[in-house]
């Protein structure tokens, strides 16, 4: 195959005496400045190997000199912001949730760690601003119609066990009976009770039916949601003589909610957040507006 | 040179280059990969991990098949900012049943290693009928289809009977109760003490109860209920007041 061997010029680099198909390779050294800089990242690699956890051994890596751990730098930095607010931590937690507000250092603690502690748990369901999925079954935060209580006691007790879930024990649980799908109602007195919800709540409605579905919501309703419709928070059970609606007002969404029923539940947040966390964003829910 | 004379035998046969070549990768893959099947603290030892139920296995494959891995991560690390917002960073004992894992590498939305019991299944139908009804700001697409979906846990056996042959631990028992506890899980008027023996508190040290709920809200069984039950036990197993981390790690 080589045709004939080239034949080296005066002062040109040699090859390497490869040859193939009669073309040949210089046998250029490397430049000095590389070849010096390949040995350091070697002497490099073996002593960051000594200094760092490397080696694969019997049980486990060879830990390194420098007893770096990526699991321990993190409990070193979480300890460190933990023991420079331990202290208010602990004054938070202490505290009688009712006098936080007398006082101000600890009110603008709890305001702001309560504000993060929102926005990381909270927001994605009652909104980044806190007032909640209009008509989504997300209760606005903002204002002053609770459905558990707006006392700052309830807020907290409410966020700590959550409702209705199946996790925590001591959740706050009511169940409103699904009148319609289980057949408590007849279809006519569930159209009469709409138009009575309709009508407490001042909506525009049919008075006939109203009249009528008066005495079926006094028989079926007023247990929980009261005479009046004024709710019950003990129960958990919505306002329904006002405008704030859980899951919608209108005609279709009441009859829904009558004959599917609601049953909107919240984590509890005790085996996610800290006392003190919890004291906090209850603190910031209470002063959003409509805390009692 | 007389090395030099030597490597052009290996350069001038093409198997013999092929053969060597693979020879010196794969010492060099086998240095970095088997410590991590012998060394013991590779995944540390933890209670309350136990194999995914016949129904989180199947909404363990729907994420898989929409590729929800592709925006969302399952590795919480260990950085302190991480920690505060999602929780306790994730230890290898939380994916050693997952084949493959589900690490991910990117978040276009937010990390799921410890989602489990964070949002209710509401929330979760909600949000994945339409993310921009309860998260205005979400760019994530919306799924209504998967309560469309029937599912009857058909192959549900054979799934299960798979990941035991990657070496999942699961029982003859569970095994053969496979089918009846994918039913089980998602009617919470049933009885479901077969599926709590089996992979609830009684049947793990330290572990939790199964969630049984009707997950999507609906009567019939959809691949959203499969979805939001395995939603509902990320990260939900370890039970981190009993852990104590390995500082050389």
């Amino acid at each position: 195959m080589c045709a004939k061997k080239v034949t080296q010029k005066p002062g040109e680099v040699p090859t390497t005496g490869h040859s193939w198909d009669g073309i040949e390779e210089y046998d250029n050294p490397m430049p000095r400045w590389w070849v010096w800089v390949f040995y350091a990242t070697i002497v490099w690699g073996i002593g960051y190997s000594i200094a760092y956890p490397a080696w694969p051994l019997i049980s486990g890596a060879t830990p390194g000199v420098l007893g770096a751990s990526t699991r321990a730098d993190v409990a070193a930095e979480i300890k460190r912001f933990d023991d420079a607010n331990s202290a208010i931590k602990q004054a938070l937690v202490d505290a009688d949730l009712t006098t936080v507000s007398a006082n101000p250092e600890l009110m603008s603690f709890a305001q702001n760690a309560g504000a993060a502690v929102f926005r990381t748990n909270c927001s994605t369901c009652h909104g980044s601003g806190a007032a909640g999925v209009a008509a989504g079954g997300y209760p606005n935060l903002l204002d002053d119609d609770w459905l558990w209580g707006g006392d700052i006691e309830s807020i907290h007790t409410t966020i700590t066990h959550g409702i209705r879930n199946t996790t925590h024990p001591e959740a706050r649980y009511s169940e409103m009976p699904k009148f319609g799908v289980d057949g408590l109602l007849e279809p006519q007195q569930i159209s009469e009770v709409v138009e009575y919800v309709l009508q407490i709540s001042g909506q525009e409605h049919d008075a006939t039916l109203a009249a009528a579905g008066q005495t079926v919501y006094l028989d079926n309703c007023s247990a929980c949601h009261g005479e009046a419709g004024e709710g019950d928070i003990n129960q958990g059970a919505p306002n329904l003589s006002d405008a704030i609606w859980l899951y919608g007002g209108s005609r279709d969404d009441v009859t829904y909610t009558v004959v599917n029923a609601r049953f909107g539940v919240m984590p509890g947040w005790n085996d996610k957040l800290t006392e003190d966390e919890i004291r906090a964003v209850a603190l910031y829910v209470h002063s959003r507006g409509g805390g009692q | 040179m007389a090395f030099l004379d030597k490597h052009k035998a290996i350069e001038t046969h093409a198997t013999l280059l092929l053969v060597l070549s693979l020879l010196v990768v794969s010492i060099g893959g086998l240095v970095q990969i088997v410590p991590l099947f012998y060394l013991e603290n590779t995944i540390e030892e933890v209670d309350g991990v136990r194999p995914y139920t016949p129904l989180e296995l199947a909404g363990r494959d729907i994420y898989i098949r929409e590729g929800c891995y592709g925006c969302h991560s399952q590795m919480i690390r260990p950085m302190r900012d991480e920690v505060e917002r999602y929780g306790h960073y994730s230890l290898a004992a939380e994916s050693m049943y997952d084949h493959p894992f589900q690490w991910g590498s990117k978040r276009t939305g937010p990390d799921l290693a410890r989602v489990g019991g964070r949002y209710s299944d509401e929330w979760h139908q909600d949000h994945f009928m339409n993310a921009k009804s309860v998260v205005p700001e979400s760019v994530m697409p919306p799924y209504g289809f998967l309560f469309d979906r029937v599912i009857d846990g058909r192959y549900i056996q054979d799934v299960v009977e798979t990941h035991a042959l990657v070496g999942v631990p699961y029982t003859s028992d569970m095994i053969e109760n496979a089918r009846a506890d994918f039913l089980a899980q998602v009617d919470p008027n049933g009885d479901s003490s077969g599926l709590q023996s089996r992979y609830g508190a009684a049947a793990i040290p330290n572990g939790r109860d199964v969630n049984v709920r009707n997950f999507d809200g609906q009567p019939q069984l959809t691949e959203a209920d499969a979805l939001i039950a395995y939603m509902q036990v990320l990260g939900t197993m370890v039970d981190f007041s009993t852990f104590i981390p390995d500082a050389s790690r």
